[in-house]
Formats: structure tokens, C-alpha cells, sequence
């Protein structure tokens, strides 16, 4: 399908654009500029809604491509374009930004322009970031992310933002050069930074090794992956409420979505030798840090370590095909881990998004995150505590909701593979139920802990539509998916093909 | 040489030279009939200058490689497009520097003249086609810049510098010298072309080559300040006025390029592979160790910006030890990106100092952004393209570079490259958590520097947004000006 306007320019350049505006409005403009965000927000999202319209899932080629050239020198070119995997993630993208300035609206007291106008930009690099088919246009929007994030942790986060957000910018610094390093590298092979070339280059299995693992500690730290995950907790402890949305709901899935667009059709054979260690990986993180969750004392620290439990099931999901074509020994079937990973991706988007939301409007009215200063929060905010309750399930991976049918699909791909690895996997299901379920009982449930949580006051408007709407999406997902795997279908067949294909 | 054997082309090849030189003369003895009000008139002719000089080189520019003044001096579009750049530096610097020594009534009309002059030091460097005039021109250029260093001259800590500078100066400039004097007796010329056919003819690690080699290596490693001979830069970069400070960070760095381009890649490409190389290795991934590693301990802005130009230099050398024309293309490249970053930063310090209050410690950034939203995110721009985070053009410097290593096949340089830009991206970070995390101690408006200024300060910091989404012209620029 093809627009006559070049409609994913548009994506990711109104929303920077409203940004750098609302920067130069400054707080003077407070009140112009707080619905200068969301008008651009929402209007990018009304975009987006279009993109989804007018896409065409019956094919796996790229689609709204836009093509001019950027760097000679480097024969890099400014391309966009979006196929099954993308599309979905960017349309997440542009539903999650409004509900964050929504969410913002009146709770920001310092510098709020600044604050709309840094999630704006954030969002269109995050939109460039999935809509980029050149890998130096991707590494430009993949750093430049960064640039806002750092901000937003550090100017508006808690009481040890500085730590945090230091830690969050140079562990995925790290993480990326040297994916700059197998890019530079490959564009030497070949010429190109197309990333079409680069799925086409051929390389030998020593240099997909090494460029299997630039990437792995690149997408492996954003993800992230246990043992490489100990920025998280920080970061998202640390950040205001929206920018812990955004990172759970968006920035993590940069990392599930290198592995589908990079390690996994780039450097296929290293994939195929070494899913091992991305199976234990994620298994570890799975089970393990499903164990570390369910001690935490802090209700965002808990749900970042469920991120975490979660995200590995996207891993999981994304290379347990090579185990079910060994087992099996036949390609059919093999995609339903990519499905179920990229269910995943979405799925945890919503529901981790919305928990943040329901933990900042706790946050906002008793100015602690620690679970032990709650306790009957459902006495006084009935209908707060049955949307949280609602997402609590979701993280747990009730059937019906979203967070089910994801994980669901893995496991069930996992079965195909091996018994223990779906044994493993499955574990999750009780822990995940055991943090989240325990956190809404010490939370919601049960007397009234103490005089703050007796003066509390229910939802305002605001907080309810944001809810809501999060609410209707989880279920909606949940109750039928087929929509999304229609959409992601044919891209992600081409992709286990070119995962089978050997390169050397 | 008698004057009649010059011919009309000599004088074309040297018009911009002569006519800075000229001009420098005039400005300098109309200055002594100036009052100290009356000294604007000597930074507007300056200005007129350096208009000038830049007018006339792109005006002459030579699209051909043309040696003139028996082949000691050469025009080619490098020569070209370094003399224009160090033109716009020095006039970027003046610009910053006006009114931060106005103010503190050090304005004198030496700080223009010995500018120029330096000036013109850094325009014969880029044009030198032989030995002589090489170290005519980095002479020149030394002697201005330690005058400079020590301008104010009721500063301790400047005539310090000064002295520091100006004896390491010299010992490394002897040094030069030295090699040069062996070089030109393995060779048997002082001209560039006959001693790189000369190094060709000659068995791989001839040791009278290799041994002259090892002192101008030496003295070139020390114009650009590179480990281990950098042990001037931070003392001079902090204890110079800080408009001296920025000067010394800009044009004579477009210099030292020339330098190392004119003597290692033309004069002596011969041992690249068999000599220099292994050398430039060593220094430059030392300079960027040293430079990244030592830069996270200071807590005096200028120290830390000294030693950020430190491995700046090391990345610099990296192009230029691949030896391709791609690797020289790439540490060009860096250099003149070095150079606009540079002046940016120092400038954001004048602009933040006042009379008595040099605004040179760290933390007189704290909460930058609640007294100057955009002179803050400016500075976030100069400190985010420093640390090599795109979209800013410093990360295309750095991209250029690590290509170039890694098109010689050497992997672990360009790692050792990026990891350390990561141990370099926490002091950057560290002046924006400064400037946005922290909340202001001095709630006054900024005072340094004048509307005109602020105005370039400002296209400046743009400058450094807008060539790193467009980085294609510049690039195209410094590969095409390689041979």
C-alpha cells in the first residue's frame, strides 16, 4: 500500500517538531503548551490509526517506503518503511505517548514544558527507531533516544535519579557501540548499510559469531537480559511515572525488535549455534528473577524484575525456533514462538505500562512506592482497585487478557521444542501470579493499613480515562488477537525462512 | 633565490600569506595610535582581515596541486579548505574573546596581532611543501601562542603557563628540528616530493630514516598535544585567559593536521607501514586512554576540556594512522569538527563568566537551565556531539574514524576506540547533570559576551546540530580535498 504523502516521515518528525515548538514556547506558555502536547500526540496517533488502515497484511515486503538520500560518503540513505513487526510496535508507540502526557497533565510541577516537549521527541525518535531500514539511520535514532530519556530520568526522577539515570545511559551506550562496530564492519563487506543488504550480505561463521555477539550485548542491555539487567530496576525506581511507562512499554521492546530485524536474519547460522545461550538467558530471567520479584519491598522495583521475567519470554520466544525445527524437524510451526514473542512484546507494552500509571497514581497521592505503606487501598479507591487489580491479572497471565495469550503461544512453542524448556517456562505462570497476586493482596485487599491510605480519594477524571483505555486494549487483545497475528503473519513466515537459510 | 627568478605564479600561490601579513603590520602599528576606547577599531579591522584572507584564498583557490617558490610551498584544495576553516576559527575566537577582555581591561591590540600572526603560522604550515618551511611556519605559530598564553600579564597562573609551555615548546620543537636535519641528511633534500622519493628508493627500516623519523614523531605528538607528550595542555589550557584558551584549542589544531598530513602522509608515506605507523598506534590509543580516563577526576572545566582534547587528538591520530586516503579524509574530517565543537565549549564558558568570576569550575554550571534554557541545551548539544552521540556531528567524526581503522583490519583499535567514548560519555553527562539535574547556587542572568556573541554562540551550538543531520556535504568536502 502506498500513500501519495510520505506518511512515516510525517510520524516521526511531528512529534519532534511539536517538541522542539514547545521547547521554544519555555513555561510561560504552560497552558498553551500542555495542549500543544497532546494535539500533536494524539494527532500522530490518529496518523498511526491510518497507517494501520491502509496496511496491507497480505505481504511481508516493506510498505510506505520512502527512500532519499542522506550521507554519500557513507552511502547512508534515509529510508523508512514498515512491515508486520513494526507497524504494530510503532501504532504501541503512538497509543502510549498521549495516555503519558495525559497522565502528566497537572502532576509535573517543575519544568513541565520541558517535560511534554521531551516525551514528544522521545516518541518520534522511537518511531524512527522501528521505521528506519537503514542501520545508520536506526543507530542515529537508537543513540539520539537516549539524549531524552537521560533527561527525563534525571531532571524529573527520585531521590537517586542522578545514579540512575548515569547508569542508564552509559550500560546502553555500552551495549551500542559495539553494534556501530558489526555495522561499520559489515558495511565494509558490502557497501551498504541498507539493512535489506545487510540481511543478504553472506559472512562466514567466525564473523557472525563476533557480529551475533555485538549484537547480543547491544539488544541483550536494552531488552534487558539477565545478567545484564541491573540498570533496570534503577532506572525505572528512579524515573517519574511517564518515564517509566515509556521505558516498559516501548524502550524494551527496542531490544525484542533488534533481535527480529538484526541477530536473528543477519547473522542466522551464529543464531542457530548459539540459541543455547539465549534460551538459558531467558529461562534464567524467567525463573530466576521471578524469584527476586517476589521479595521486593518497592511496588515499582517489583514490577520492573516482573518486566524483566517478562521480556524473556519475548527471547525465548524469538529463538526457540531453531529448537522446534531440530525437534521436529520440519519449518511448519516454528513460527509460533515469533508469534507468541511478538504478542509478548505488545501485550507487556499495555499491561506494564498500566501498572506504572496504577503505582504513579498511588505515588502521586501518598509519595511512597513502598508496598508496606499501603494496605485496603480498595476501601477507599473502589474503582482504582479494580483497575489494578484487572492488570495485576493481566501481568499474571490470566486467560482473556492480553498478558495471556502471549505467553501462552511461547510456551506452547517451547513444548514443541522440549519438555523442560516449556516445564521451565510454565514456572512462571505460578510465580508470576505469586508476585503480582501477593502485591495486590498487601496493596488493595485487606483492612485499611494506616491513616493516609483511610484519606485517600478514588480516580479523578483524568486518571480514569487513561485506565480505561488501557483496560479496554489489554482485554481486547486478550479476548481476540487474531487482528495482530493477521497483521504480523506473512512477515514473520519470510522471517523463520531467513532464519533457516544458511549464509555461509 | 633572487628575487628575479620569481615568478607571477609564486606571488599567486602566497597572495592570502602576503596579504595577511601586510595586513597584520598595518593593524599593528594603527594600534599604537589608538586610545583604549578607541580599540574596537582594531578587532573590526582584524575581522576585515580575516574576511579578507579568506576571500582572497577561496578567490585563488587551486583546484590542482601547484608548487611554487622552488617547490617549497604548495596550493592544493586541503591548503585551501584548512586556511579558510583556521580563517572562520580565528574569527570565531576574536568574536568570543572581545568582550570577555574588554571587560577585564586586558584588551590590547597584541591580542589581535599575535592572533594573526599565529594565523598565519597555522596558513604557511598548511601550504609547506618542505622541511624549512614547515618549521617556519610551526615557529611562527609556537612563539605567537606562548606571547598569547601569557597576555595577562598580572596572572600568576598565565605566566606559569606560559613558561611551562614555552620551554616544552622549544624542547620538542628541537626535537623536530632534529629529525628533520637527519631526514634531510638521509635524503638529501629539504623538499617534501624529492624526500618521499627518496624514502621509496630506500630498503624497508633503513635505520638512519626510522631514527630521524622517531624525533619528528615526537615533535609532531607534541604540537597536537597527545600522550605522552601532553603534559602542557592542561596547565596552559587552564591557565591561559580563557580567550587564549579557546584560540589554542581551534586554528592551531588545523595547524598540527597540516603538520602531520604535510611531513608523515607526503614526505615520508614511503614508511608508513614499516615505520610511523606502530608510533602514531602507540600515541594515539594512549591519548585516548589517558585523555577519557584522567578527564572523569578534574573538577575545573578547562582541565577537563584539556584533557577531552587530549583523546580528541587520539581520535585524530587514529585517521591518520591508517594511512589511506579514507583514514586522512577521516582525521581532516575530525579535526575541523573538533575545532567547531571546541570553540563552542569554551565560549559557553566566557559567556558564563563575568569581571572577576571566570565561571571556569564545574560546578558554575549547576542549574544552567533554569537561568538560560537555551544556552543550556547549546551546551548540551556541544557535550552529547563531544561524547559522539548522534544526531551531533561529532558522532560522524567518530564513525569516520573507526571506519578507517577498521578498513585496515584493525579490530581491536576501533574497540578500544569505542569503549573508552563510553568512560568518555560520563564526564560530558556529568556537565549536563549539572546543568538539568541540579538546581542553580548563582540565580543572576548571564552577563559574559555581547549580542553579537551570543548570536554566533548560538549558530554555533546549531551548527553542530544541523551538520550532524547533514553530515554528507562536509564529508564529500574533506574526501574530495585528499589526494
Amino acid at each position: 500500500m502506498q500513500l501519495d504523502w510520505p506518511i512515516l516521515s510525517v510520524l516521526v518528525w511531528l512529534p519532534i517538531a511539536a517538541g522542539v515548538l514547545l521547547l521554544l514556547v519555555g513555561n510561560r506558555g504552560l497552558a498553551v503548551g500542555r495542549w500543544l502536547a497532546l494535539a500533536a500526540s494524539l494527532a500522530t496517533f490518529a496518523i498511526s490509526l491510518l497507517l494501520w488502515r491502509e496496511f496491507d497484511p497480505s505481504t511481508a515486503s516493506m510498505q510506505f517506503f520512502e527512500q532519499q538520500p542522506w550521507i554519500g560518503a557513507f552511502n547512508a540513505w534515509y529510508t523508512l518503511g514498515v512491515d508486520g513487526i513494526s507497524m504494530p510496535l510503532i501504532v504501541l508507540t503512538t497509543f502510549i505517548t498521549p495516555l503519558v502526557v495525559i497522565a502528566g497533565w497537572t502532576v509535573i510541577e517543575k519544568r513541565p514544558t520541558q517535560y511534554f516537549a521531551a516525551f514528544l521527541i522521545l516518541e518520534g525518535l522511537m518511531i524512527g527507531v522501528f521505521a528506519a531500514l537503514d542501520a545508520m539511520l536506526f543507530y542515529v535514532f537508537w543513540e539520539a533516544m537516549l539524549i531524552p530519556m537521560f533527561v527525563i530520568i534525571g531532571v524529573w526522577g527520585g531521590q537517586r535519579r542522578v545514579y540512575a539515570t548515569v547508569k542508564f545511559f552509559l550500560y546502553t551506550f555500552l551495549g551500542s557501540v559495539l553494534m556501530l562496530v558489526a555495522l561499520i564492519y559489515m558495511y565494509l563487506q558490502g557497501g551498504s548499510y541498507s539493512i535489506a543488504d545487510l540481511q543478504a550480505l553472506p559472512l562466514s561463521m567466525r564473523e557472525q559469531v563476533l557480529i551475533f555477539s555485538a549484537f547480543l550485548i547491544a539488544f541483550a542491555v536494552k531488552v534487558p537480559m539477565w545478567p545484564v539487567h541491573t540498570w533496570l530496576p534503577d532506572a525505572h525506581v528512579e524515573a517519574p511515572t511517564g518515564g517509566s511507562v515509556i521505558l516498559a512499554a516501548i524502550m524494551l521492546k527496542m531490544g525484542g525488535y533488534g533481535f527480529l530485524r538484526f541477530s536473528l536474519p543477519m547473522t542466522p547460522d551464529a543464531s542457530r549455534e548459539l540459541d543455547w545461550l539465549i534460551i538459558a538467558l531467558s529461562l534464567t530471567a524467567v525463573v530466576y528473577i521471578g524469584f527476586v520479584a517476589l521479595v521486593q519491598q518497592d511496588m515499582k522495583k517489583l514490577i520492573a524484575y516482573s518486566s524483566i521475567a517478562h521480556m524473556g519470554f519475548v527471547t525465548l520466544g524469538a529463538f526457540i525456533a531453531f529448537e522446534i525445527v531440530r525437534a521436529t524437524g520440519q519449518v511448519q510451526g516454528a513460527a509460533m514462538g515469533l508469534d507468541g514473542a511478538m504478542v509478548q512484546m505488545i501485550s507487556h507494552g499495555l499491561v506494564s505500562g498500566a501498572l506504572f500509571l496504577c503505582i504513579g497514581v498511588l505515588y502521586d497521592r501518598m509519595h511512597s512506592r513502598q508496598i508496606a505503606d499501603y494496605g485496603g487501598v480498595i476501601n477507599t479507591m473502589p474503582v482504582f482497585g479494580a483497575f489494578m487489580v484487572l492488570f495485576a491479572l493481566a501481568n499474571a497471565g490470566l486467560p482473556g487478557t492480553s498478558g495471556f495469550v502471549g505467553e501462552f503461544l511461547v510456551i506452547l512453542a517451547a513444548f514443541k521444542a522440549n519438555f523442560w524448556y516449556a516445564f521451565l517456562a510454565a514456572i512462571t505462570l505460578i510465580l508470576g501470579a505469586a508476585y503480582t497476586l501477593w502485591l495486590v493482596k498487601r496493596v488493595v485487599f485487606g483492612p485499611v493499613g494506616n491513616d493516609h491510605v483511610a484519606q485517600l480519594q478514588d480516580l479523578n477524571g483524568r486518571e480514569f480515562f487513561v485506565l480505561g483505555v488501557l483496560a479496554i486494549a489489554v482485554l481486547a487483545l486478550g479476548l481476540w488477537p487474531a487482528p495482530l497475528l493477521d497483521v504480523m503473519r506473512p512477515t514473520l513466515g519470510q522471517l523463520v525462512q531467513q532464519m533457516m537459510m544458511t549464509k555461509l | 633565490m633572487n628575487p628575479a627568478s620569481i615568478t607571477r605564479l609564486d606571488l599567486v600561490l602566497a597572495t592570502p600569506e602576503m596579504f595577511l601579513l601586510a595586513a597584520t603590520c598595518v593593524i599593528l602599528l594603527g594600534d599604537l595610535f589608538l586610545r583604549d576606547r578607541d580599540r574596537w577599531i582594531t578587532f573590526v579591522l582584524s575581522l576585515l582581515t580575516l574576511a579578507g584572507v579568506a576571500w582572497i584564498t577561496a578567490a585563488t583557490g587551486f583546484t590542482e596541486r601547484t608548487v611554487g617558490w622552488h617547490g617549497t610551498y604548495v596550493a592544493d584544495p586541503l591548503s585551501t579548505l584548512l586556511k579558510i576553516v583556521a580563517c572562520g576559527a580565528v574569527a570565531v575566537a576574536f568574536l568570543y574573546g572581545h568582550g570577555y577582555l574588554q571587560v577585564r581591561r586586558i584588551l590590547q591590540g597584541e591580542y589581535y596581532v599575535l592572533g594573526l600572526f599565529a594565523l598565519l603560522g597555522v596558513m604557511v604550515l598548511a601550504s609547506a611543501n618542505s622541511l624549512v618551511t614547515l618549521y617556519l611556519g610551526v615557529e611562527l605559530l609556537a612563539l605567537s601562542l606562548y606571547a598569547l598564553v601569557a597576555f595577562n600579564r598580572d596572572s600568576g597562573i598565565a605566566a606559569e603557563a606560559a613558561i611551562k609551555y614555552f620551554v616544552l615548546g622549544s624542547i620538542a620543537s628541537g626535537a623536530l628540528l632534529y629529525g628533520m636535519s637527519i631526514i634531510y641528511g638521509v635524503t638529501g633534500s629539504l623538499e617534501l616530493g624529492v624526500i618521499s622519493n627518496a624514502a621509496l628508493q630506500m630498503p624497508a627500516g633503513q635505520i638512519g630514516l626510522l631514527f630521524g623519523l622517531a624525533f619528528i614523531v615526537v615533535g609532531v605528538a607534541f604540537k597536537f598535544g597527545a600522550v605522552p607528550f601532553h603534559t602542557w595542555v592542561p596547565d596552559v589550557y587552564h591557565g591561559a585567559p580563557t580567550p587564549v584558551t579557546l584560540f589554542l584549542a581551534a586554528a592551531p589544531k588545523l595547524g598540527s593536521f597540516a603538520l602531520a598530513f604535510r611531513l608523515l602522509a607526503e614526505g615520508l608515506g614511503a614508511v608508513h607501514a614499516t615505520g610511523w605507523q606502530d608510533m602514531i598506534t602507540m600515541v594515539a590509543v594512549l591519548s585516548i586512554i589517558v585523555g577519557n580516563v584522567v578527564a572523569i577526576a578534574q573538577t575545573n572545566i578547562k582541565r577537563m576540556l584539556a584533557y577531552s582534547t587530549i583523546s580528541h587528538v587520539g581520535f585524530i591520530l587514529l585517521g591518520i594512522l591508517a594511512g589511506t586516503s579514507q583514514g586522512y579524509a577521516a582525521a581532516l574530517y575530525y579535526t575541523i569538527t573538533y575545532v567547531i565543537m571546541s570553540v563552542g565549549g569554551f565560549g559557553m564558558i566566557i559567556l558564563l563568566s563575568r569581571k572577576g568570576f571566570e565561571a571556569d569550575s564545574l560546578e558554575d554550571f549547576k542549574g544552567l537551565n533554569a537561568r538560560s534554557p537555551w544556552f543550556a541545551a547549546v551546551m548540551l548539544m556541544l557535550m552529547f556531539s563531544m561524547a559522539g552521540v548522534p544526531p551531533f556531528v561529532g558522532f560522524w567524526a567518530k564513525l569516520a574514524v573507526i571506519q578507517a581503522v577498521l578498513d585496515i583490519g584493525s579490530l581491536w583499535l576501533a574497540i578500544v576506540a569505542v569503549a573508552l567514548s563510553v568512560v568518555g560519555a560520563y564526564y560530558y553527562l556529568r556537565v549536563v547533570k549539572l546543568m538539568y539535574f541540579d538546581e542553580p547556587t548563582d540565580k543572576t542572568a548571564l552577563q559574559g559576551g555581547g549580542g553579537a556573541m551570543r548570536f554566533v554562540l548560538s549558530l554555533n551550538g546549531l551548527a553542530v546540530l544541523l551538520l550532524g543531520l547533514f553530515p554528507g556535504l562536509l564529508l564529500a568536502l574533506c574526501a574530495r580535498v585528499i589526494p
